[in-house]
């Protein structure tokens, strides 16, 4: 799981709402996959991510080099656009869970894929 | 070069297979590289041949490198239902124009197609020779021509009745072939993973150019399966995420698809599909997720949603939720051992997809998936709807004497507030679509009633 995904994911537990959002990572395996630079694609990308989230998730998985917040002209800036690059794609969590803040229900993550599966009685009517 | 505002007439020379269909997904892609479409002629109907008018060259060229449906494109030069007429069509075609293609350092060639009717050699040389007219100054260059001319004879769609004349005989510049090779080349024959109900690799580009699907997109299934439909958009340059209920399907675990194979090898799954084809740097993840119960935060960040539902045929509709009994058989996830087994009613399922579509799509984002349909009951109006989605396209594929599948192709027009979730549920559309929810008892209906007649006869 990339951490652009994490940053795009939600807890539906019942009556959570938008209290869910982020969810807690936790990683045991980790893998650093480089992965094609494409500018354009992260440049589309800057807008949409929840900057706090994405933060908070890099700290836990140690990662430096993280950019506190989008800068001025970030469209043309190269070395702000490979650091944002390698943040959001490059780093997957192969193993690990993903918690609801609120609920604290863990989903689980393996082979890098999570499982965000709840039962009728947990989630949202 | 013709002043700007005159539209330059083209000629499209279409395949004959997935009619329905055509015709969208080349309005879909004009519209994406900026054109619009544009035609004197009313409908095209079951035939090859296209005339429309489309702003520059460069966008017929944008065009002919994503279509499937099209194999080649001509700048038209003349055309006419007799040799005189094409000839002096041809005659009154601006010099200007053509020109450029035709001075005496430049080498050419010119080709015959004939639809639906062999000619001869000596016929074909006679027809050539009878352009001689045109101001050709060049030279005639058979294996490696800076311009290709083509003439076209159409003889009609039926193979029984050959006409002794043609119909319509067209001649044109050759521009550009279409992408029917992909069809080949990413043909579930090959593919490393596949399963029970993966897509047509023809069909699956067609809805990624319904999707308008474009570079650095990030697309979306939520019934994603095998991720077929994820490699088409991969291959036009988007990002992909897809998600299943099925745990097995998305670890590609479990039993294979393919004949002569017992279980699933370690290259099978959607990432590796991705990896044939060179398309792995577009995987973005997968997830196991109830479509019914997305995981997704607010926000609208996919360009577009491109799926294929389960119909509850081969593959059973299915989403999580708690019953008094699980019947034997039914698969638990190991790791969080939710029960997934509660039947998803189709009605409900595609009322999810509606309001997951217009909440998460950025505003211009499509929508496409597949509605089975039980024809005898079918109407417009049961297509459902919603609020903030407008419909594009309802194309037919036959499945069965009284079933089909429609492709809906959708596009976001108004910005979703919370309001919008139920309006659609009031309305009539809705509840028409319901009567599909027994869809699996009526696309088997035909067949035991079939199997009752046959033992009947046999017992006779």
């Amino acid at each position: 799981m990339r951490l652009l995904t994490h940053n795009l994911l939600s807890s539906h537990v019942r009556g959570v709402g938008p209290r869910g959002f982020p969810l807690r990572l936790q990683a045991t395996e980790v893998r650093i996959n480089p992965v094609e630079f494409n500018p354009d694609f992260i440049v589309r990308m800057i807008p949409k991510v929840e900057w706090a989230a994405l933060l908070e998730a890099a700290d836990t998985l140690h990662l430096i080099q993280v950019p506190k917040e989008p800068i001025q002209g970030y469209e043309h800036n190269e070395e702000f656009l490979r650091k944002m690059h390698h943040v959001l794609l490059e780093v997957e969590v192969l193993e690990g869970t993903l918690q609801c803040p609120e609920s604290g229900r863990l989903f689980p993550i393996s082979r890098g894929i999570p499982n965000m599966l709840l039962s009728d009685e947990e989630t949202e009517t | 070069m013709a002043p700007p505002g005159i539209l330059n007439r083209y000629l499209l020379l279409m395949a004959q297979e997935h009619l329905e269909f055509r015709l969208p997904e080349i309005k879909s892609l004009l519209s994406l590289f900026g054109g619009q479409f544009t035609s004197s002629q009313e409908t095209y109907g079951k035939s090859p041949f296209w005339i429309l008018s489309i702003p520059s060259e460069e966008i017929a060229r944008n065009l002919m490198k994503r279509t499937v449906c099209a194999k080649s494109i001509f700048e038209l030069w003349g055309h006419g239902k007799c040799p005189e007429e094409l000839y002096s069509s041809l005659k009154n075609y601006p010099v200007e124009k053509m020109v450029p293609y035709l001075h005496s350092d430049s080498t050419y060639k010119i080709k015959i197609h004939t639809f639906n009717k062999t000619l001869t050699q000596e016929e074909k040389v006679k027809r050539i020779d009878a352009l001689e007219f045109l101001p050709f100054e060049g030279k005639v260059n058979l294996k490696k021509p800076q311009h290709i001319f083509s003439i076209l004879e159409d003889y009609g769609l039926d193979p029984n009745h050959i006409p002794e004349n043609p119909h319509n005989i067209y001649f044109g510049r050759w521009i550009a072939d279409g992408q029917r090779e992909l069809i080949e080349s990413y043909s579930v024959k090959k593919r490393h993973f596949i399963g029970n109900t993966s897509m047509d690799a023809g069909l699956s580009f067609i809805m990624a150019n319904h999707g308008k699907v474009k570079k650095n997109d990030i697309v979306f299934d939520p019934f994603v399966g095998t991720g077929g439909l994820l490699v088409a958009s991969a291959h036009f340059g988007a990002y992909v995420y897809g998600t299943d209920i099925d745990y097995n399907t998305v670890h590609g675990l479990g039993k294979a698809s393919r004949k002569n194979q017992k279980w699933r090898g370690p290259d099978e799954n959607i990432r590796a599909n991705l990896r044939q084809y060179g398309l792995e740097k577009y995987y973005l993840d997968v997830l196991v997720s109830d479509a019914s119960k997305p995981s997704w935060r607010k926000g609208t960040y996919f360009d577009a949603i491109i799926t294929d539902p389960p119909y509850g045929i081969r593959e059973s509709t299915r989403r999580t939720g708690s019953q008094k009994e699980i019947p034997k058989g039914i698969e638990k996830c190991p790791e969080s051992h939710v029960p997934v087994s509660l039947s998803y009613h189709l009605s409900d399922m595609f009322f999810d997809l509606l309001n997951f579509s217009a909440e998460t799509l950025v505003l211009g984002g499509r929508l496409v998936y597949w509605l089975p349909v039980y024809t005898p009951e079918y109407t417009e109006e049961m297509v459902p709807w919603h609020p903030c989605m407008k419909l594009i396209s309802n194309c037919e594929q036959k499945l069965s004497s009284h079933t089909s599948r429609r492709l809906i192709t959708m596009e976001k027009v108004k910005e979703f507030e919370n309001r919008d979730q139920y309006s659609h549920l009031l309305s009539d559309h809705f509840l028409l679509y319901q009567g599909h929810n027994s869809f699996r008892e009526k696309y088997f209906s035909g067949v035991t009633k079939r199997i009752a007649k046959e033992e009947k006869s046999s017992q006779e």
